[in-house]
């Protein structure tokens, strides 16, 4: 029995006059991978930062509807963002690491949080960087600046630096976009070891990735959520028409 | 293929850049002249004296120390009314206020008073500060004609309503250079606004803003137009200092109600209205020596500082 | 559209009613500190803005007096009973005299004597030095020259009026002959030395923003590098280059050091650039410090400054709007 994390329900999202993101509906499974797929400008991105509400940050940006994480509504007056974005990691399309050392952006998170004791700090970095599966190549020059680190070295640090927080959820923004071949397989790679403990959801342009990656699969079009499915049944036996020619390649 | 082998002659092209080369070389030239001018004749009068004494023999011997100690007191103060002021309303402007309308009436209000010529400014420093504000803390505390008068801490205030604008913009542009990337990945770890603004964006703001500041420094050193008749002075037999005593024990201050000596001033009134101009020649040239040192430090300073700045930003 | 959802029936929804530990977790924090710490930037800043206002409301406040007190018209003539009964029309500044004239006329002309001629010497020689640091020069060379330029920006005014006057007046006097020794000329060339570095570097910088693929597209098709620069370039940042102009000239209005050392200060209604002549700001500086607070002279030195400010005011937001439509046009 698969439970359910997050459950969007009737979701709008306007640009000033501009309507992003139309009646969205969705369940995103816990510990599981959810994929959202689509050509570029479909509202996928918007749709994901609406679930740790990075939108927020946005001036001028009007939402309508609620998302329910572990059913309690994020955009409840209650809630807190702050919060909120401390159980919910974000990757990003490209590597956005501080200038400052490897050390220090892992355990931003933490210092931001209090958490003083270096003791604790040194046993996050280590515990972060093995997940990430980084620690065999930085554990000797952990005082060094990241930003010496390789692309997609860098990329899965900000992964680290993301789970350093313990979230719950880790969404990811085209994380292996602007990464090698290479590079990418070993974020896909630390992508499926992470779902036994975090629900995780991946924005991605790259078909051949959901494929691989996800369990569910939802595709995304002028800011419509067309489809929403096992990632085999969107890929082989997709019912709408619009995800058959954008999965097939026929358009996007 | 013979075509190919013809040099082709662009004379009007030649002409042209060789005219640009040159007009630039006339430039180049003229500068250093002038410059070379001013080191030659400056430098023989330059010495520890000329720096620290006073003038003498009605100004025509003697050296420039009360200007120079003017000029170093009179910008302190400002330094100290206008960075906090700036820096803060900078980053309360970038970091916290939304984007409207209004918000960007006042960054375009900003951005063109730092055109609007001094002199302007020192009009406001005389209605606004001297007789304003001045002139009512006098009726007010009853200490007769002490602050509704010219005085250095007038001119301070005013060349920092000056550099107000020099130091907002400088702090917007470097907050500005912060990339939105860097913010998102804070906030995404689920920092606040304040601890995301302490972390990731003032340290990499910082030289940026330091730049700034240095800049507005040199600008306020080298202005002359506002305080004209804001309290500089011709001469002045004593430093604008009081003692300041707890008890027994005393610290010499600056004073803020007294007239200054300025060294931008200095060169002026020398050059223009001192009873023989030729004589204090000499004095007006060491001046000028020590005021374009001056500005020229703090500006490769600042311009050394924005280097570093922009090579850490153009690492990202 | 609502995505089909027939394969995940089998998810459990938890109950809503019953409040997860995700929820505690996320319940809202009061963050005295961050709240502090905003509302002292905003006082900060509406200080600034404080500040800003009075500069406006104080200036136009004393110079507005002078409408009440003198009058619009005395600003521009006097009409002058003579000892025989007639009337002259006179377009004087003598503010001092016994029948006091106020016209700007002089000093207007004076301005633009000095602003219009300085701003077109900067204009050749800035525009040539953008070109040359943009495009002539070689890179490590414009590394070099560039923080250069800047700092002779920041060379004090005193300091240009002081070598106008002990070096640049004698030269010239010397070498044309002039009707003054102190003139119009001799302050231009001194308005010179600050607007060239204005122009130059906003030439620079509007040349540099434009795409390299314009110059490679030009390349291309054969052109040589005038060409490119003539017909490709220049055109490309022509309002970038204008608004360095205005932003010059605006510049050059508000000067008030250079003019008040080397324009000789005589307001003189002349069209002779030899002539000694009178500036705006010059009057300004040299008669503020003499007049007593409320007297009619006070406040026609205050709306000398109105008229200072709103044409810098006006010159400067034209320059950005030129600017700003160039950023436009240019980011694709």
């Amino acid at each position: 029995m698969k439970e359910v994390k997050i459950s969007v329900n009737n979701f709008d999202l306007y640009y000033g006059e501009k309507q992003a993101l139309k009646n969205i509906s969705i369940e995103i499974p816990a510990k599981k991978v959810t994929a959202f797929i689509g050509p570029s400008g479909c509202g996928k991105s918007t749709f994901l930062r609406v679930l740790n509400r990075m939108n927020d940050l946005i001036d001028h940006v009007k939402i309508q509807g609620e998302v329910l994480i572990e059913g309690v509504n994020i955009y409840d007056k209650q809630i807190d963002v702050v919060n909120l974005r401390k159980r919910i990691g974000m990757v990003f399309q490209k590597s956005n690491l501080f200038p400052k050392t490897i050390y220090e952006n892992l355990i931003y998170g933490l210092k931001i949080n209090g958490i003083r004791d270096k003791k604790v700090l040194d046993e996050t970095a280590e515990k972060t960087l093995k997940q990430a599966a980084l620690w065999n190549e930085v554990y000797d020059r952990l005082h060094e600046p990241a930003l010496s680190l390789s692309g997609g070295q860098q990329q899965r640090l900000c992964i680290a630096r993301a789970l350093a927080v313990e979230p719950e959820i880790v969404l990811m923004d085209e994380p292996a976009s602007a990464l090698d071949p290479l590079s990418t397989a070993k974020i896909e790679e630390l992508i499926h070891e992470l779902k036994t403990k975090y629900t995780i959801v991946i924005v991605t342009h790259n078909m051949q990735q959901a494929a691989r990656v996800s369990d569910q699969t939802a595709f995304f079009y002028l800011g419509e959520l067309i489809e929403y499915d096992k990632t085999s049944k969107i890929f082989t036996n997709p019912t709408k028409k619009q995800t058959e020619d954008y999965v097939t390649g026929r358009f996007g | 293929m013979e075509q190919l082998k013809q040099k082709h002659k662009d004379v009007q092209g030649i002409i042209f850049i060789n005219l640009i080369r040159l007009l630039f070389l006339v430039l180049v030239i003229i500068l250093l002249l002038l410059l070379g001018k001013i080191v030659v004749e400056g430098s023989g009068i330059l010495s520890l004296e000329f720096v620290f004494d006073s003038p003498r023999n009605n100004m025509t011997k003697g050296g420039i120390g009360p200007a120079i100690f003017g000029t170093i007191a009179v910008t302190f103060i400002m330094i100290l009314f206008a960075v906090p002021l700036g820096v803060f309303s900078a980053i309360y402007l970038n970091e916290y206020a939304k984007d409207t309308f209004f918000t960007r009436v006042i960054r375009t209000s900003i951005n063109n008073l730092a055109g609007v010529p001094s002199i302007v400014f020192g009009l406001f420093g005389l209605g606004f500060f001297i007789l304003f504000i001045g002139r009512n803390i006098d009726d007010v505390l009853e200490t007769g004609l002490l602050f509704g008068q010219p005085a250095l801490l007038w001119a301070s205030a005013t060349l920092a309503v000056l550099v107000l604008p020099i130091v907002i913009v400088s702090t917007l542009e470097a907050l500005n250079s912060v990339p939105k990337t860097h913010r998102d990945a804070s906030y995404g770890l689920g920092a606040t606004k304040w601890q995301t603004i302490k972390h990731v964006v003032l340290p990499q703001a910082r030289p940026g803003i330091l730049t700034g500041t240095i800049l507005a420094i040199s600008r306020g050193a080298g202005e002359t137009a506002p305080i004209l008749f804001l309290g500089a002075a011709f001469f002045l037999p004593n430093l604008p200092v009081v003692d300041l005593c707890i008890g027994d024990y005393c610290i010499p201050m600056i004073n803020p109600t007294e007239q200054f000596m300025y060294l931008a001033y200095h060169i002026f009134i020398l050059a223009t209205q001192s009873s023989n101009p030729t004589k204090t020649l000499p004095i007006q040239y060491g001046s000028t020596l020590v005021l374009i040192a001056l500005t020229f430090l703090l500006n490769i300073t600042a311009i050394l500082f924005r280097y570093r700045f922009r090579k850490i930003l153009g690492r990202l | 559209m609502i995505a089909e959802q027939s394969h995940i029936t089998d998810i459990k929804t938890p109950d809503r009613s019953q409040e997860s530990s995700f929820g505690k977790k996320i319940k809202k924090s009061i963050r005295i500190k961050e709240r502090i710490i905003k509302y002292f930037f905003a006082v900060n800043g509406a200080m600034a803005l404080v500040f800003i206002i009075l500069i406006f409301v104080f200036l136009f406040k004393e110079g507005f007096k002078a409408l009440e007190h003198i009058g619009f018209l005395d600003f521009i003539y006097l009409d002058q009973v003579q000892a025989d009964g007639s009337v002259k029309r006179v377009y004087e500044w003598y503010p001092t005299s016994a029948e006091a004239r106020y016209s700007l006329v002089p000093l207007i002309l004076g301005t633009l004597l000095t602003a219009i001629p300085g701003t077109i010497i900067s204009t050749i020689f800035g525009v040539a030095a953008g070109i040359y640091l943009s495009e002539v020069a070689n890179p490590k060379l414009k590394e070099f020259l560039k923080p250069m330029i800047e700092l002779f920006a920041g060379i004090p005014t005193v300091v240009l009026g002081f070598i106008m006057l002990a070096v640049g007046a004698s030269f010239f006097n010397d070498l044309l002959n002039p009707v003054n020794r102190l003139n119009a000329f001799i302050a231009s060339l001194g308005l010179s030395f600050v607007i060239i570095p204005i122009i130059a570097s906003l030439t620079e910088d509007a040349l540099h923003s434009i795409p390299n693929d314009l110059r490679m597209a030009s390349y291309g098709l054969g052109a040589t590098k005038w060409q490119t620069i003539r017909h490709v370039i220049l055109p490309a940042a022509f309002s970038g280059v204008s608004a360095s102009i205005i932003l010059g000239f605006g510049r050059a209005i508000g000067e008030t050091m250079i003019v008040l050392m080397a324009s000789g200060n005589a307001a003189n209604i002349t069209a002779n650039i030899f002539e000694s002549v009178r500036t705006m700001t010059a009057t300004i500086a040299a008669e503020m410090g003499e007049v007593s607070q409320g007297s009619d002279h006070y406040y026609a030195l205050f709306f000398i400054g109105i008229v200072l400010f709103t044409i810098t005011f006006f010159l400067n937001l034209i320059a950005e709007i030129v600017i700003s439509k160039m950023r436009k046009k240019n980011t694709f």
